[in-house]
């Protein structure tokens, strides 16, 4: 197809195994690096026979001409992903930065809580309320000690990092909610709450943060399609209206969120996405695993 | 010369065209109509009474000279056929396909008042895959003007204005937001209406002309309309990013999994190729699927939806088959192809089967009661007629709204409902950027669009104290 100057795709240019499920890319993209702001999020094509998949831009050089994209594999793309995407090979297609960005600036105090593939997400976020002037905690939660990464990141442009692990192995043990009370508590001038991971895990800090009162707000990540506002597939339920988070959001308020509807939602296709992930998988052990599957 | 042909001495029927059996064809996405032979293409064009003021030419959107085209076929000319069409139509082979010619040639045609009208859609199609399978373009000789153009999106709106501003010796670059260009007719229309190789080799004929296409572009977000004139050195800039919003219902049950847009479903299929297998792509296929809508986007739905596999395809609408917006012929086919019509519905609820997904839909019949604004009479409710139905995939094909993304990301004039503000020469309310196609209209038609684009170039051209060399191609 006519496109793009280089007609492979987009390079990667350096990618960075943070466990055996999560993994960076680094691709060039000097105009996205330029426009690229916190929030927002790219469309990913790995090859003709792919998938679109949103993935958020979790930073971005403008030096170097490239954003970062921290991914975990969970499903077919993302497991083929980590399989093919070398230093040197491409993306097929590459389109952002999509979505609204963040409205950062005005806020004071603020707490950023990254969970599971929330984590990378918040991290341009954290660093944009730091430059705007706000204090800045940042609460990020993993499974346990080896599955930590970039807290040396977070460090560097926080004025405070909790780290949260499920088994205790590192920081706090708990999840990022037992990390975001006890950063509430510390600071009573707290005026914004950021969280991104999991809709469970965004979901039970709107809860934390209700009660009290403080303005919260989550990066939605329905099913997309185009990320363009043209199918309607990543609809989201906000009070009582429907929003397309790839043009609406993805950030919103989340109080006003539904996380029900999210969560059924999200489940759309599961049985499909089983049985591509099990015939991959079973390509892959008979060698047969092209992407190309005709 | 030839005997003058009458009323009285044409064929009266038209030439029979080939079709796909309906029991055969729902089971492929190849092409439903056939091509005209070239024996039936003579047929057709032998019914042209070659009118001395043809009402046909003033029915046509673009106004393409029919009967001049019509008369070189009858004498054999196909080639000089395609250049009549080519003055003002770009696309010949896509509008010959999906124009609603019952509303516009055919419909004005003279012929129409005693037989069928003259076929004038298929005989365009005719001289379009003509051109298609002898590889024909008309290039014209290019004087390069130094001007550099850039256009927003790649439907017809933005193919038409990229051809006529690169013909002006413009150097024209086309930026699309997938990964694939064409709009519309790439990622809506459907193989079995418009073949995919048909809108590639009208992509092709642009890339001669030296028209640049850059996708995986999303204007206003990878960079405004604003930086593209005072930053990346366009002279002019032309916004074609059609309407596709699409609206959803509003009842309950909407937000439902099984509930989605018809563009969704047609992405799917079309653009993203999860018909073909092979493809990472889900699509949802229901044994039983309710489609709401009656226009070309529902009837692309239920087709595709049959084409899939689903058992039963219902068509819920809540006006009459005669006020159905979709082009008479897709009806036509639909109904070949089994879909099962509730004209004069309304749905009421999406019904839930307690695991998120869609188990049926509560209905509402309806009548119809006095005109509306859009002077078609307006449905309303038979009361105590609700029923319910099985069904468990829903699409809404009840129309869109306008893309809000580049009103989001510049401070150009947007009207009431957020489309595109525009004056009579399609000029915007920044200075040297223009509009068309269905983000200034709504959702309309692909000649439209395309007419859009050509008059917004006509605007550009003048802006640009630019010769009109329109009558070149
Ligand atoms: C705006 C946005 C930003 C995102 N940013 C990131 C990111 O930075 N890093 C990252 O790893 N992932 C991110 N995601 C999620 C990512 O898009 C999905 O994980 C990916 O599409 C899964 O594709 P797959 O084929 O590998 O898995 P699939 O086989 O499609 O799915 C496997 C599992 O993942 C779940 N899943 C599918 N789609 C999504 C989704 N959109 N969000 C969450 N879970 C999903 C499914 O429920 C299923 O259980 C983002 C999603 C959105 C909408
Ligand atoms: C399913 C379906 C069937 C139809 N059938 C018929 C028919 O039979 N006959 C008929 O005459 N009409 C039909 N129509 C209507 C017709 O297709 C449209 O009126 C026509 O395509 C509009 O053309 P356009 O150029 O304005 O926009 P589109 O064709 O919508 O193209 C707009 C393009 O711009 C791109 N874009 C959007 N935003 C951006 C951005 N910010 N940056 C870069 N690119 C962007 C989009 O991705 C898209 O490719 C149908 C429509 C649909 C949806
Ligand atoms: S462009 Fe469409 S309306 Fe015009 S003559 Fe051709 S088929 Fe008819
Ligand atoms: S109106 Fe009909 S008969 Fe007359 S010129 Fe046009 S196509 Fe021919
Ligand atoms: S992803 Fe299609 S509308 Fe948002």
């Amino acid at each position: 197809m006519p496109s793009h100057p280089d007609h492979r795709g987009f390079e990667i240019v350096a990618r960075e195994d943070f466990s055996d499920v999560t993994y960076l890319l680094e691709v060039h993209h000097p105009q996205m690096a330029k426009a690229a702001r916190a929030g927002q999020f790219v469309i990913v094509m790995l090859h003709e026979h792919g998938e679109r998949i949103p993935l958020t831009i979790a930073d971005f050089d403008r030096q170097k001409g490239t954003i970062t994209l921290v991914i975990q594999a969970v499903g077919k793309t993302t497991r083929e992903m980590q399989q093919v995407c070398r230093v040197g090979t491409h993306l097929l297609a590459l389109t952002g930065p999509m979505g609204e960005p963040s409205h950062i600036g005005g806020q004071r105090h603020v707490v950023c809580v990254g969970g599971g593939l929330g984590v990378a997400p918040i991290f341009p976020q954290a660093r944009a309320y730091k430059e705007s002037g706000a204090t800045v905690v940042a609460v990020v939660g993993f499974r346990s000690k080896d599955l930590v990464f970039w807290e040396d990141k977070f460090r560097a442009c926080c004025d405070e990092v909790i780290v949260c692990t499920d088994d205790g192995s590192a920081g706090l043990k708990g999840n990022v909610t037992t990390g975001l009370r006890q950063a509430l508590d510390a600071d009573p001038e707290i005026d914004e709450v950021v969280a991104i991971g999991p809709p469970v895990m965004m979901k039970a800090c709107a809860e934390v943060t209700r009660p009290r009162n403080i303005k919260t707000v989550v990066s939605l990540n329905p099913i997309m399609v185009d990320g363009t506002g043209m199918c309607g597939g990543c609809r989201v339920k906000i009070g009582t209206g429907i929003k397309f988070a790839c043009v609406d959001g993805p950030d919103f308020d989340a109080h006003q969120v539904d996380f029900d509807d999210l969560m059924v939602r999200l489940k759309r296709f599961s049985e499909t996405e089983k049985a591509a992930l099990a015939r991959w998988e079973e390509g892959c052990r008979l060698g047969t695993a092209q992407p190309a599957g005709k | 010369m030839a005997k003058r042909k009458t009323i009285r001495t044409i064929p009266r029927e038209r030439a029979e065209v080939g079709e796909q059996d309906p029991q055969a064809r729902i089971r492929n996405f190849d092409e439903v109509t056939l091509r005209f032979t070239p024996e039936q293409a003579r047929h057709e064009a032998d019914r042209c009474i070659e009118c001395p003021r043809p009402a046909c030419t003033p029915g046509c959107p673009v106004g393409v000279d029919v009967k001049g085209f019509i008369m070189k076929l009858s004498a054999g000319d196909l080639r000089g056929a395609y250049e009549v069409i080519t003055e003002t139509n770009l696309l010949p082979a896509v509008c010959g396909r999906v124009c609603p010619q019952e509303n516009q040639c055919e419909g004005a045609c003279v012929v129409g008042n005693q037989f069928a009208p003259v076929a004038i859609g298929r005989l365009e199609r005719f001289v379009g895959d003509t051109a298609i399978a002898n590889g024909w373009s008309s290039i014209p000789y290019i004087e390069p003007s130094g001007f550099r153009i850039g256009i927003v999106g790649s439907g017809p709106a933005g193919m038409a204005c990229a051809a006529d501003m690169a013909k002006a010796g413009c150097d024209v670059t086309v930026y699309e937001a997938f990964h694939v260009p064409g709009g519309v007719l790439r990622y809506g229309i459907p193989d079995f209406r418009l073949p995919n190789t048909v809108i590639d080799a009208e992509i092709a004929n642009l890339e001669k002309l030296g028209v640049k296409f850059e996708c995986n572009t999303l204007v206003g977000r990878l960079f405004t309309i604003e930086q593209m004139i005072e930053e990346m050195g366009f002279h002019a800039v032309f916004i074609g990013t059609g309407a596709g919003y699409p609206s959803f219902l509003g009842i309950p049950g909407d937000n439902l999994n099984g509930v989605l847009s018809a563009n969704e479903l047609l992405t799917r299929c079309n653009m993203m190729k999860a018909k073909d297998g092979g493809f990472d792509t889900p699509l949802p296929i229901g044994a039983r699927v309710a489609v709401i809508g009656a226009g070309n986007t529902a009837m692309d739905a239920m087709r595709v939806c049959r084409r899939l596999g689903a058992e039963q395809v219902h068509c819920i609408y809540r006006r009459s088959r005669a006020e159905a917006p979709a082009r008479v012929e897709e009806v036509h086919h639909a109904e070949q192809e089994g879909i099962d019509f509730h004209w004069l519905t309304a749905p009421v609820e999406i019904l839930d089967d307690g695991k998120g997904g869609v188990r049926g839909m509560r209905c509402i019949r309806m009548e119809l009661g006095e005109p509306d604004a859009s002077g078609r009479r307006r449905p309303v409710v038979v009361k105590g007629s609700e029923y319910e139905f099985d069904c468990d995939l829903v699409v809404v094909a009840i129309g869109t709204n306008a893309n809000p993304i580049i009103g989001q990301t510049s401070k150009i004039k947007l009207d009431k409902r957020g489309y595109i503000a525009t004056d009579d020469d399609l000029a915007t309310s920044l200075a040297g950027v223009y509009a068309g196609g269905d983000i200034v209209t709504g959702a309309a038609t692909v000649i439209q669009a395309m007419g859009a684009g050509r008059k917004a170039a006509r605007g550009m051209k003048r802006y640009l104290g630019l010769r009109d060399t329109e009558t070149v191609y």
